[in-house]
Formats: C-alpha cells, sequence, structure tokens
C-alpha cells in the first residue's frame, strides 16, 4: 500500500467572473519513505499541490473533485477537525521563508509545545523535553537555552532548522516541503537540504520536495514531477528524467541550467512566459512556447503516455525522440 | 493589486478610474446611493440662498412670535413652516440649508488646510531627511498623542475669552477652519512621508535627479502621485471627522455663533427645548449631521477597499 | 531598561515644559488679575504698587520661571470665581471624570475584542456585517447627538434612567466619592458611560478587526494551522496578541481624545468633573482654571503615553527597551 495516492485531483479558484483551474486532474503515488521532487515554475500549481493535500487552500481556491488518499484514508474533503488530527501529527510541512512562519510574539518553546500538545496528551514539561531533544536532532547548539528566545533573535538558517525541528516533533509519515531554502543564503541552502535528506532516510519519512532547482531535485529525490500550467506534464524516476527528458519543457528546462552551458555562452533560456490560470492555451499548455509545436498541439491535448519509461504528456514525443537520436549521430 | 502600488507611469490613475474604480462603483449599490444623498445635500446646501423660503441671517424676517412652531405633520404646525421653526422664530428648514452648507464649507477648508501642510512638511521631510525629518516626525508624534479636539477646545475658548464673544462670533469660521485644519496635518504627512521614502529608492527618481530636474520638481511630479490613493483615502475620512469636531465645537459655544449657525450650534440650542417637547429643532438637524456624515464616510470606506493603500499606521 | 525609561522622562519633562509656556503665555495675555483682586476703584498709583509688588512688572521670562517654580509646587494660582487653589478645585473634580472614562473604557474593551475578532472571523456571516453596518453609523453620530438621543429616550420619554448628576456617591477618600457603590450611582453613571464610549467603541471594533484579518492571512497563522493547532488557540493567542499590538499604541492616542469627549459628555448630562468645570471657567474667563485644566489634562495626556510606550514595550517581544535606550 502506497502511503499517498493522489487521483485527478482539480483545484479552482473562484475569482471575481469566472472560475479558473489551477490543478488540472493531477495523479501520482508515493510510497513509504520515498522522496518525491516537484518541479516548475512559480505560478504551475507546486506550492497549491502542497497546499491541497494538507487541506489548507485559501479562499477563493477549492478541491473541484479528485481523491487524496493518506495511509489508505480518503482525505480530500475531510472535515476540518478530522483533518487537524492528521496536520502536523502524520503530515507535516516546511514553508518557504523562515523569517515569516514563526510567529514573532510567542518563544520557540511555546510554539513546539503547542505543536505537541495539539496531537498528544503531554506536560508541559514533558514536551519540553521532547522538544529539546528534536531541536538537538536538527544540531542546533545549546537547544534548552532556544526555548526561551523568539524568533526574531535567531537566523534564518537556525530559524529553518527549528521549523525542520518541529516538522518532526511527532514522527509524521509525510513531509511536505515548499522550497524550504529560497529564502535562505546560499551558503546554507546546501546545509539544510542535506540535513532534511539525512533525517528523512533515517527517519523512513516520505517527502515531498517542492522547487524550481532540478539540481536539488537529482540530489535529494527518487522520482520526480514536472508540472506546467497546473498539469503533470512528465513523471518518473529523476535520474531518468534528468539524463533523458522526453518533455520539450523539461528538455529546456535541464538545457537552461548554468552547467548545461559552456562558459562564455547565453544561457539557454525557454523563450516567452508561463501563461496566467485564466489565459491557459487550448491543446496543450505549452504549445506557444514550444518550437516542435504543430497544429495538432494547438487543438488537442495531449495525454499522458508512457514512453522510455517516464509518464510524459506530449503528442510529438515520439517523433521528437527520433529527431534527437538523429542529430545525436549526425 | 501590487501592480496598482508599483507602477509609476501617469497613466495609473486614469486607468483605475477607467477599470477597477468605476466597476467596482456601479457593483456597489451603497456607494452609489451614498454619493447620490451626499450630492444631493451638497448641492442643495450650496444654493441655499436660492432654495430658502426664508434668510435665516436676516433679523427683519425673523419673529420671534414663530417660536417653536412643530414641523408639518405634526399638530399645530404652520403650513409656511414645513420643518417648523427654532426657539428664535426661524424657519428651520432654511435655517438647516444655511447650517449644512456652513458644515460643509468648514469641513471642506479644514480638510483643504491639513493637506496641504500635511503633504508638504510630508514631502519635505521625506525628501530631505536627516534631522529635520526627525524633528518633524517627532512633531507629528506629539501632535498626533493630543487629540485633535482638545487641542481646539482649548484654542477657542481662551481665544474667545481674550476677543470677547463678540468679535470672536465675527471671525469664528476663520477660526474653526484655522484650528481643524492645523491640528490633523500629522495624518498627511507620516503617509506622504512613506510614500516619499519607498519611492525615492527607485531608479526613476534617480534618473530624474541624473538629468538635473529641481527637487521640487521632482517632488510634484513624480513622488507625489504615487501618495493619491492613500491621499483620497485619508481626505473623505477627515472631511467627516472634521464636520463632526466642527459640530462638537459649535454644540460647546466655541464654534459658530447662534445668529449663524451651523448644524452644531443648531443642535446645542434645540437642547434646551429637548425637556419641553420641541424635539424637532434637535432632532432634524440631527439627522441631516448624521446622514451626512455617515455617506461620507460609507464613501470613504468603498474607496478604502477599492484603492487599498498602504496608509501609515502608527 | 533605565536608559530607556530615563529617556523617556526627559521627553515627558519637555513636553509639559512646553505647556506649562503655554499655560503661562495664556494667564499672561487673559484677564487682569488685579482687577479680580481689588475691583476697579483703586487709583493708578496704588494700582502700579500692586504691580510691582506682586511682580506684574517683571519680565516674562522672569514671570515664567516664578510659575513653574510654583507650578511644580502644585500652586496654579486661585480662582477667581471659586477663590480656593484652582489645583484644588480640578481635583475636587477629577474623580468625577476619571469614574467616568473608567466607566466607558469597560464598555469598550469589555466589547470591541470580541465583536472585532467575531468580525473578523467571520466577515461574510449576517451579524458580522450588522455589527460592520452598526459600527459606521456609530462613527458618524457625534457623541453630544448620542448623548441627547439617550436622554431622550430614557429619560424623558421613558424616565428609565436619570439624565443629569452624579446622584447618589459613596465617599471614598480625600476627594474621591465613587458612582460604583450604589443603585443609583450606577443608574446615573450608565448614561453617561454609553454616550462617552460610543464614537470610541465602533472604531476600535473596526481598528480589531482590520488588524485581525490581516494577522489572520499571516504565514504563520497558515504554518499554525499547518501545525493542526485548534482554531481558537489559533485566534486568542496566534493572531490576538499580534492583533492587540497596534491596537495598544492607537488606544493610548485615543485616551486623550476622550479626555476630549469627557467634556461633550459632561456638558450633556451636567456631570459635574473637570470638563463641565472647565467650560464654566471659559464662559466665567477664570484664567486660573483654565490654565490649570491646561496643564492637568496635558499631564494625563503625557502620562498615559508614556505609560502604554512602556507597556507597548513590554508586550512586544521585538522591542528591545534595553536597545532603545541607547
Amino acid at each position: 500500500m502506497s502511503l499517498l495516492s493522489v487521483r485527478d485531483l482539480t483545484v479552482k479558484f473562484a475569482m471575481r467572473d469566472q472560475t479558473v483551474t489551477a490543478l488540472d486532474q493531477i495523479s501520482f503515488d508515493l510510497g513509504k519513505g520515498e522522496r518525491l521532487g516537484i518541479v516548475g515554475e512559480s505560478g504551475a500549481g507546486k506550492s497549491i499541490t502542497g497546499f491541497s493535500l494538507m487541506n489548507l487552500l485559501s479562499r477563493p481556491g477549492f478541491i473541484d473533485s479528485g481523491s487524496i488518499q493518506f495511509e489508505g484514508e480518503e482525505i480530500a474533503g475531510l472535515p476540518d477537525r478530522k483533518m487537524r488530527s492528521i496536520r502536523g501529527n502524520r503530515m507535516a510541512m516546511i514553508f518557504q521563508d523562515p523569517m515569516v512562519t514563526l510567529n514573532p510574539v510567542l518563544t520557540i518553546g511555546q510554539q513546539m509545545v503547542e505543536t505537541l500538545q495539539a496531537h498528544r496528551r503531554l506536560s508541559r514539561a514533558d514536551a519540553e523535553q521532547i522538544a529539546i531533544m528534536k531541536l538537538r536532532e536538527v544540531y542546533i547548539p545549546s537547544p534548552e537555552e532556544r526555548l526561551a528566545q523568539y524568533p526574531h533573535e535567531l537566523s534564518g538558517g537556525m530559524r529553518q532548522r527549528i521549523i525542520i525541528a518541529m516538522a518532526l516533533l511527532l514522527e509524521p509519515q509525510l513531509i511536505i516541503a515548499d522550497e524550504p531554502t529560497t529564502a535562505l543564503d546560499v551558503t546554507i541552502q546546501a546545509d539544510i537540504m542535506e540535513l532534511l535528506l539525512e533525517l528523512c532516510t533515517s527517519n523512513m519519512v516520505g517527502l515531498i520536495l517542492i522547487t524550481h532547482d532540478l539540481g536539488v531535485v537529482s540530489q535529494m529525490t527518487e522520482r520526480t514531477l514536472v508540472m506546467y500550467a497546473g498539469r503533470i506534464i512528465e513523471a518518473g524516476k529523476t535520474r531518468e528524467i534528468i539524463n533523458d527528458p522526453q518533455h520539450p519543457y523539461t528538455q529546456g528546462l535541464i538545457n537552461a541550467l548554468p552547467q548545461q552551458t559552456l562558459p562564455g555562452h547565453r544561457l539557454k533560456q525557454i523563450p516567452g512566459n508561463m501563461p496566467g490560470l485564466a489565459a491557459i492555451p487550448t491543446g496543450c499548455a505549452f504549445n506557444p512556447r514550444c518550437p516542435y509545436a504543430v497544429d495538432h498541439c494547438r487543438s488537442t491535448r495531449p495525454e499522458t503516455v508512457s514512453y522510455a519509461s517516464v509518464e510524459v504528456a506530449c503528442h510529438e514525443v515520439n517523433r521528437l525522440h527520433n529527431t534527437v537520436l538523429e542529430d545525436e549521430s549526425a | 493589486m501590487s501592480s496598482m502600488v508599483d507602477t509609476g507611469e501617469p497613466t495609473r490613475l486614469q486607468r483605475i478610474w477607467q477599470s477597477n474604480m468605476a466597476y467596482s462603483f456601479r457593483r456597489n449599490p451603497v456607494a452609489v446611493v451614498s454619493l447620490v444623498i451626499f450630492l444631493i445635500i451638497a448641492v442643495m446646501s450650496l444654493l441655499a440662498p436660492v432654495i430658502a423660503p426664508f434668510d435665516p441671517y436676516d433679523p427683519a424676517s425673523i419673529d420671534i412670535m414663530n417660536s417653536e412652531y412643530p414641523p408639518a405633520w405634526v399638530e399645530g404646525s404652520e403650513p409656511e413652516f414645513i420643518l417648523g421653526t427654532d426657539d428664535q422664530g426661524r424657519d428651520l428648514w432654511s435655517t438647516i440649508l444655511y447650517g449644512t452648507r456652513l458644515s460643509l464649507i468648514i469641513g471642506l477648508c479644514a480638510v483643504g488646510l491639513q493637506a496641504f501642510l500635511g503633504i508638504s512638511i510630508g514631502l519635505i521631510a521625506g525628501y530631505i531627511g536627516g534631522r529635520l525629518d526627525n524633528i518633524l516626525m517627532r512633531l507629528a508624534d506629539i501632535q498626533l498623542s493630543f487629540s485633535t479636539l482638545m487641542v481646539a477646545i482649548i484654542f477657542l475658548a481662551v481665544t474667545q475669552a481674550m476677543f470677547g464673544s463678540e468679535t470672536f462670533n465675527q471671525y469664528a469660521i476663520f477660526f474653526l477652519i484655522a484650528v481643524i485644519g492645523v491640528a490633523e496635518w500629522p495624518q498627511y504627512a507620516r503617509t506622504v512621508r512613506a510614500t516619499v521614502l519607498a519611492e525615492k529608492r527607485k531608479e526613476y527618481v534617480d534618473s530624474a535627479r541624473v538629468l538635473g530636474f529641481g527637487a521640487g520638481r521632482i517632488m510634484v511630479r513624480h513622488i507625489l502621485p504615487n501618495s493619491l490613493s492613500p491621499i483620497f483615502v485619508i481626505s473623505t475620512v477627515q472631511v467627516a471627522n472634521a464636520i463632526i469636531s466642527e459640530a462638537s465645537l459649535s454644540f460647546l459655544g466655541l464654534g459658530m455663533p447662534p445668529s449663524q449657525p451651523s448644524l452644531g450650534s443648531l443642535i446645542s440650542s434645540g437642547f434646551d427645548y429637548i425637556f419641553s417637547g420641541s424635539w424637532w429643532i434637535t432632532a432634524i438637524p440631527g439627522v441631516v449631521l448624521v446622514v451626512l456624515v455617515l455617506v461620507i464616510n460609507l464613501l470613504g470606506d468603498w474607496m478604502r477597499d477599492v484603492l487599498n493603500p498602504k496608509l501609515y499606521k502608527g | 531598561m533605565l536608559a530607556y525609561l530615563v529617556k523617556r522622562l526627559f521627553q515627558a519633562i519637555a513636553v509639559m515644559l512646553a505647556i506649562s509656556l503655554i499655560g503661562f503665555a495664556i494667564q499672561d495675555n487673559l484677564g487682569d488679575p488685579l482687577r479680580e483682586l481689588v475691583g476697579q476703584s483703586v487709583s493708578e498709583e496704588t494700582r502700579q504698587q500692586l504691580r510691582d509688588e506682586l511682580g506684574l512688572n517683571d519680565s516674562f521670562f522672569t514671570q515664567y520661571l516664578r510659575f513653574l517654580g510654583n507650578a511644580v509646587q502644585g500652586d496654579l494660582g486661585t480662582s477667581y470665581f471659586f477663590k480656593e487653589p484652582a489645583v484644588d478645585v480640578i481635583l475636587k473634580k477629577l474623580p468625577a471624570t476619571l469614574e467616568l472614562v473608567f466607566g466607558a473604557t469597560l464598555i469598550i474593551v469589555g466589547l470591541s475584542v470580541p465583536l472585532g475578532v467575531y468580525t473578523a472571523i467571520k466577515p461574510n456571516h449576517v451579524l458580522a456585517k450588522v455589527i460592520m453596518g452598526a459600527s459606521i453609523v456609530g462613527i458618524s453620530i457625534p457623541v453630544f447627538l448620542t448623548a441627547i438621543l439617550m436622554i431622550y429616550v430614557f429619560s424623558v420619554e421613558y424616565q428609565w434612567l436619570p439624565s443629569y448628576g452624579r446622584g447618589d456617591v459613596v465617599h471614598v477618600f480625600g476627594y474621591w466619592d465613587t458612582n460604583f457603590a450604589s443603585l443609583d450611582g450606577w443608574s446615573h453613571i450608565l448614561l453617561p458611560s454609553i454616550a462617552l464610549a460610543s464614537i470610541m467603541l465602533p472604531l476600535f471594533v473596526r481598528l480589531i478587526r482590520a488588524e485581525m484579518m490581516e494577522v489572520l492571512q499571516s504565514e504563520y497563522v497558515k504554518y499554525a494551522k499547518a501545525k493542526g493547532i485548534h482554531p481558537f488557540r489559533i485566534y486568542f493567542v496566534h493572531a490576538l496578541k499580534n492583533t492587540l499590538l497596534p491596537v495598544i499604541t492607537v488606544g493610548g492616542v485615543q485616551i486623550g481624545t476622550m479626555v476630549a469627549y469627557t467634556i461633550l459628555t459632561e456638558t450633556v448630562f451636567q456631570w459635574p468633573g473637570m470638563g463641565f468645570m472647565f467650560l464654566e471657567a471659559v464662559n466665567r474667563v477664570d484664567t486660573p482654571l483654565i490654565v490649570a485644566y491646561l496643564i492637568v489634562v496635558g499631564f494625563i495626556f503625557v502620562v498615559t503615553n508614556t505609560i502604554v510606550d512602556l507597556i507597548y514595550g513590554l508586550v512586544n517581544p521585538t522591542v528591545n527597551l534595553a536597545r532603545m535606550g541607547a
């Protein structure tokens, strides 16, 4: 039995005079202790995926249809009271910017103890002991003193470690990390990622890592979803996707990486921008930016097909692959 | 939302006017009704000398024998006086028209003065910065910590005692505008200063400076337009507050005299007769005052929702 | 911490000096103390002599220093009308005003927090819309009109509650008689307190609602939800504490405004407090009393503002009082 199984999840936003689709029939699975990356540009629907798994979409967003099974239990549309016992307990979340994630007027100790007490019958002293233990696991120096401190007294890196410790407090099955290092200094980004990887593997915790950084995904995850305009356009083993991307968009993403460019040459950017949710093109959403687009791509939505050991949503994947092969042999 | 605050093109205001503002206005019946009522009150009161059947400032047209007639729909009324008469025998309808005119003029002029002082000081403090900025903002803090009404009461009380009632009454309207106008400048100054500080860092101000435009031109042409939405929102609320302040001061006998009553002084003179049953002298001007202030506040609320400015919070 | 206190104290003293200067300038220009003392039937020669004796011919600055010296010792001159030290006259009236302010504050604090929080949590509920509608009507009715309306309804029409005065008060100590110890006292203070609260209450409801709604949008509230914290704890611990910080600052400013509104309320209800006394003093051109009122009210403003700033510093962990003093 997989840990998480998402089927045809559709999320919509009710705007002033129309309803836009933010997630379009997303399906994926996550095994116990498996690490999954979700990649895409901002606005592709990565964060919305994370929040809908927690059932924390804020107005005007809502889950329109589809199912989310977590440890065999259907949690899409679960009443808030029941969902609350899952959040922070069996499924934890790490937010993007540690500078604004912790409440400025409560001490670290108060915020850790309340999380424990929300899910377990524990005395304050016992809860504090667990908190100290977890702070030690994320290599926070002198954790006893940290409990009495307020967030503003700590650095960003330290705060993100504390947030990771909080995510681990109740030994969850799944951690959703939404760009956990984007707001941090480059120098400590690698440390935090390494820590997250270490803790997930040693505790057998499933991880969904939301990021726009393919490099991070390749180091951290076993499987990857590539999202574009609210759809999954390519999914498969991370290694396969990095080494042999099938969708033109994924290829573009990988070609745009600085490592793929010779010194002195320009970075190969994908031309154009991702469409807004209110103006998604018909057919394949990527068609206006795609160098291989043909008439068919502009009129019909591509279905997901298995191709070369990944799942990909592209009409022309066959032709594409052959062209690439021809290019290489030539 | 951010695009509304960030972009600095001159067409920004036009664009808001054409799209968002007009759209939300049409969609908001409360705003439409408020504006209509406000315009009716404003136009009628400004046309008071034309509309009013009597001239309440002309002693010859007033007969004390006509005092305390009730409104037309109450028994014992005199058909000549639709809303009845006050304690001095003046036609209440005419007196209210003139009184509303006074209240509106004082409110608008006082807010004009506030805006002028506050915007100038805010621009200077924000643009020049340093010690001057420090001193001006400290002054604004202190000024704000003393309530306007308190300052106005003491200022007007002392002025009245100093000049004597007769001279004071003659110039009361100017004293009122001056004191309400001066006391509230920090509201504008803080908001404008905050915008200036935010805009000063942006490139276009630098490039304007490099091009050799003077400070005055940069402030008026480039920075001021970006503070317009908060200024609009503040101004609406301030007009409502100024009208309430004026009414309160006049009620205390520190504003417009009974011979040239504003809505506040009219309510005040009626208050003495409320126990004897002549409720209309207080109630009708009271209703007019509340409706006037209410529609302005409702418009302000709507404007705040639409423009959604970052207002200075202290 | 100490450095901050000292700095605050100096600031307060500077403001008090400015107020005393204004007070003295008023005293110097308003009315003639000589006429009040001896009447008009005295020859010009004796007048000059008296002026010299009283120091009225000294320079403005010397006179101001003398005024200041007396003021520090609690002597603000003698009321022309009451023939008593002005400070005593005010201190006798002070408890009535303070009790009125206290009554209004109870109403404001007791109602604004639950109403503000409720309208922020359930912004689309009918009841919240009714509260918000009532609040905008509330801030549009001047205090004196609310007072008159209540007198008309409860005192004139139905005669349930008295319309003027303090009624039976119970002596506590010194000049302090209280309204809160007898039923008659309660019935007298009820309407004036509501009237005084009537414009501040909607203001605070709206302020708390706006702040709370902003806080509820914040990342840390979202994060608290993601941790599975109970909504009550999120509203009343996570959000409310952050909401009240700016409210405390505004509250400090509003205390000053409330003192001004006591003048209006006391006038309508003929409440024997400082505000009512002040207006009478203005009508009688009782200069020492006017000046004494100005200084006492200024003192109340400065003290409450300083206290509010200190409370803010103590409640808000991100404000470091020790560092602010440096």
